[in-house]
């Protein structure tokens, strides 16, 4: 044995480009071990978009479904609850949901495509219990002047008519919209923004 | 630029001070690696070991990740796999990693141990790594028999059920203890359920330490080479062996590229050839485990067949239970059968040469005649090799102390 | 050396003798090769369709989803929404049928197995076979040359036609019995025989494809694995020459 004449140079270069191609080999190797933690195509499936039929919902009822594990709400507005809206401005946190989470198609004062119809994740953006929704205009234990809205038995969280979060409740963010769409007037899609939507 | 790096190199420096001071990193890597000296005329033969032990960490680390997907349950078992294969992304490979790995673990601890006969490597001193790696072997055994039933196919199924029946070969207590192995009156989700806890966890465990006794035993007494002499007979005037050279990098860069060989012939196997027609993945375990109807042909998987033949050579159900124990067992006692003063097969005479062919194509024929349908001249011809197999061990013992022996070299042949 | 070769002779020798039943695929004797080919994707297209209108009535593939179909067999989630799924299941469901168990046994006397890996325990030409081997025999019932009594009617008899049976008579071991020697088309189908050979191969492909989705993928990817395994084989070759010239 003897290092006689080694060259260095090509051993240091074959060792670098030996490790480099084993660690990008190594590096590929991983990605389908970490792959498998992805929702498999049971999840996905399962997770599919809902169809909900909102034909027969009255003004001022909500029809709460399960999509992904989470409870959605469909709430029926009629104009006087859309009226009210605006008023509230001043009392909400973030009235214009620029820091809150939905589609693109409800950032507006009713937070929805079609502002007869609020379709709004129902878990608190506190921390995720599900607010009921009291509807009645009128003085409440938690607030002397309410105008209808979701309140969070859990730690006194509340919201307006269109989800959007008061002053001075421990949630940070309105309540979130999920991608949905009308398939027709009376259908709704939960899971799928509208075509050519976002 | 060079000022820099040299900073960085002393910081490095002075941080392994730090941690040797607390923990012998340094001392380790040179006992074990940098200044192990291991002779420098290894062959093929001696990749297996290393491959041996890539194999076992590939299986543990998709073991794992299967376990995050696999159901142990008689009723979920079998869609939990399928699952695995169409469901989860990914899975079907990491499963195909699993199976695949299993029949090559073994491939690879058959050509190990056969190269333990070839050069004398379980021969004085090194008894106690035999030892230790014939435990490995049979944890190993009862590893994938474990592993073969969760998938709770036809063949898992009934596999088991023939299996834990030869212990009910045992006289008194064979039907008490059948029914405490199954923890039921027949195999259920209770048998499926503590497989599963000892396929996962107990038995990987014990391998790991036994595969650390392996090894440490290995480097107590240094490795044997295929000229089967002893390299620390003569050292320099540092104390290192003239014929070894340090483990890394030397055996380090040459292992490299044998694993890369190897994983070509694994790779090829998971993407075209995940079944090898039957042999690694049965087609009767993709029919769900039915306790009603028995599959025409039952066998187990290909690398129990050699003593599954020896089972079904004997025509007594207690006497067939008890030669194939002994036919594992009598493995054991390799290290004291052979008597030769020479280790390795170059400097013994023809006498061992035959001797160990004819193991060899006996083991084989066995593994095949194992998975055979049993036509009655079949079993003539296992109890021919059966025989053949029984006599190697005999013969071993009382032709190698008188047997020819060339002389042997002063150094190894390179 | 000259030892050596003989015991390798020998070995070799040994080690080929036919071992009878060893690598039999799953019973079944004498199976005709399909030609399934399932990298034909419009093969397995038309098997998709004939799997879905003919064996989706009694049997389910509960382990195959319709949307991975749709996508695998480049079919689109609307096609096959509207052409191949008859119930109201959802495009991400498994293909599970409405037929119950208890039902199922009640007519056929045994439940029909579900089919998702029909093609993995039996395989693509055991389907095939089967699927040709029907005939009407003395009784006017259904029988099948692969699967001898099988409970199954013969779902395909107007495309094929019927087939019964003609008998010969064999000598084993002094006991004489009668055999069917061959198939003949008494009853001409909607199909010609090569019409419907090919139908069937197509079937077998989809039933191929059916037992392992994944197959199609993954024979892809091994190309670039091996690829990959090579060049990094190449390179270790070339390192651990390289450090091995230090030893004499």
């Amino acid at each position: 044995m003897s290092a006689d004449g080694v060259n260095n140079e090509r051993r240091r270069f074959l060792l670098a480009t030996t490790s480099a191609v084993g660690a990008v080999g190594v590096g590929l190797a991983a990605v389908p071990f970490i792959s498998t933690w992805l929702p498999s195509a049971k999840a996905k499936a399962v997770g599919a978009p809902v169809e909900v039929n909102v034909g027969k919902l009255d003004f001022g009822q909500i029809l709460k479904v399960q999509w992904r594990g989470q409870t959605i709400g469909i709430l029926r507005r009629d104009e006087r609850m859309i009226d009210d809206l605006p008023s509230l401005d001043d009392r909400l946190r973030d009235p214009d949901s620029a820091e809150s989470i939905q589609p693109s198609y409800a950032v507006n004062e009713a937070r929805a495509s079609n502002a007869q119809f609020l379709v709004v994740n129902m878990h608190c953006t506190h921390l995720g219990c599900v607010p009921q929704l009291i509807p009645q205009v009128g003085a409440q234990p938690f607030d002397d002047d309410w105008k209808g809205g979701f309140y969070c038995p859990c730690h006194k969280s509340k919201f307006d008519m269109a989800g959007r979060v008061y002053n001075g409740v421990p949630a940070p963010t309105n309540l979130t919209v999920p991608p949905y769409s009308f398939l027709d007037e009376q259908t709704v899609l939960i899971g799928v923004n509208p075509e050519g939507a976002a | 630029m060079g000022k820099a790096a040299s900073g960085v190199g002393r910081q490095a420096t002075s941080f392994l001070n730090w941690v040797d001071q607390r923990l012998p990193v340094t001392d380790f890597w040179n006992a074990h690696l940098a200044k192990y000296y291991a002779p420098k005329n290894f062959n093929f033969w001696y990749y297996m070991g290393g491959l041996a032990l890539l194999v076992l960490v590939m299986q543990i680390l998709t073991g794992i990740f299967l376990t995050m997907h696999y159901k142990p349950s008689a009723a979920e078992a079998f869609a939990s796999v399928e699952y695995i294969m169409r469901d989860v992304d990914w899975g079907w490979l990491v499963r195909y990693m699993h199976s695949t790995g299993a029949s090559f673990f073994f491939i690879i601890v058959y050509l190990h141990m056969f190269r333990s006969l070839l050069y004398g490597s379980h021969r004085k001193p090194r008894e106690l790594i035999w030892v230790f790696g014939m435990l490995i072997y049979l944890l190993l055994m009862a590893e994938a028999f474990f592993g073969y039933v969760l998938p709770w196919g036809q063949m898992s199924y009934w596999g088991a059920q023939v299996i834990i029946n030869l212990f009910g070969a045992i006289p008194a207590i064979g039907e008490p203890l059948t029914e405490w192995i199954r923890g039921d009156y027949f195999i259920s989700d209770a048998t499926i359920n503590r497989f599963f806890a000892l396929h996962v966890i107990a038995l990987p465990l014990a391998l790991a330490g036994l595969v650390a006794m392996h090894l440490t035993a290995l480097h107590e007494v240094g490795s044997n080479n295929p000229d089967g002499i002893d390299i620390k007979k003569n050292k320099d005037e540092d104390g290192v062996p003239v014929d070894g050279i340090p483990f890394h990098p030397y055996y380090t860069v040459k292992d490299i590229f044998g694993a890369s060989m190897f994983l070509m012939i694994f790779a090829f196997v998971i993407f075209f050839w995940p079944e090898a027609g039957g042999l690694f993945l049965e087609h009767d375990n993709f029919a769900p485990a039915n306790p009603l109807v028995t599959p025409e042909h039952i066998k187990p998987v290909w690398y129990f067949t050699p003593y599954y033949a020896i089972l079904k050579a004997v025509p007594d159900k207690l006497m067939g239970v008890v030669l194939m124990g002994v036919s594992v067992g009598v493995l054991f006692l390799l290290p004291w059968l052979d008597r030769s003063p020479v280790r390795s097969i170059r400097y013994k005479g023809n006498w061992y040469k035959i001797l160990v062919f004819t193991f060899a194509i006996a083991f084989v024929r066995l593994g095949m005649l194992g998975m055979a349908e049993g036509t009655p001249a079949q079993t003539w011809e296992m109890r021919f090799w059966t025989f053949i197999y029984f006599a190697f061990f005999i013969l071993l013992f009382f032709l190698s102390k008188g047997g020819a022996v060339k002389p042997e070299p002063e150094r190894v042949t390179h | 050396m000259k030892n050596y070769k003989n015991l390798l002779a020998l070995a070799v020798l040994l080690l080929t003798l036919p071992v009878s039943g060893a690598f039999a695929a799953g019973g079944g004797g004498d199976l005709k090769p399909s030609g399934a080919n399932i990298n034909d994707l419009g093969s397995l297209q038309r098997g998709a369709q004939l799997f879905m209108n003919y064996c989706m009535g009694c049997h389910s593939a509960e382990y195959m989803r319709y949307n991975r179909l749709a996508e695998d067999l480049e079919l689109g989630e609307d096609m096959v929404m509207r052409n191949l799924i008859f119930t109201d299941q959802k495009i991400g469901d498994p293909m599970t049928i409405a037929m119950s168990e208890e039902n199922a046994e009640q007519w056929f006397g045994k439940a029909p197995p579900d089919l998702s890996l029909i093609g993995r325990s039996r395989g693509a030409d055991w389907v095939y076979n089967y699927m040709l081997g029907f005939y009407r025999d003395a009784n006017g019932g259904w029988n099948n040359t692969v699967l001898e009594n099988a409970s199954m009617p013969h779902v395909f008899w107007q495309l094929q036609g019927i087939q019964e049976p003609v008998y010969k008579t064999v000598n084993e071991n002094g006991i004489e019995r009668q055999v069917v020697d061959h198939l003949e088309l008494v009853e001409p189908g909607s199909l010609s025989p090569e019409a419907y050979d090919d139908s069937m191969r197509d079937l077998a492909a989809f039933i191929d494809y059916l037992g392992e989705p994944a197959q199609l993928k993954r024979k892809k990817i091994g190309v670039w694995v091996m690829l990959y395994l090579a060049l990094f084989a190449f390179l270790a070759y070339l390192l651990k020459l390289e450090y091995w010239r230090d030893v004499h």
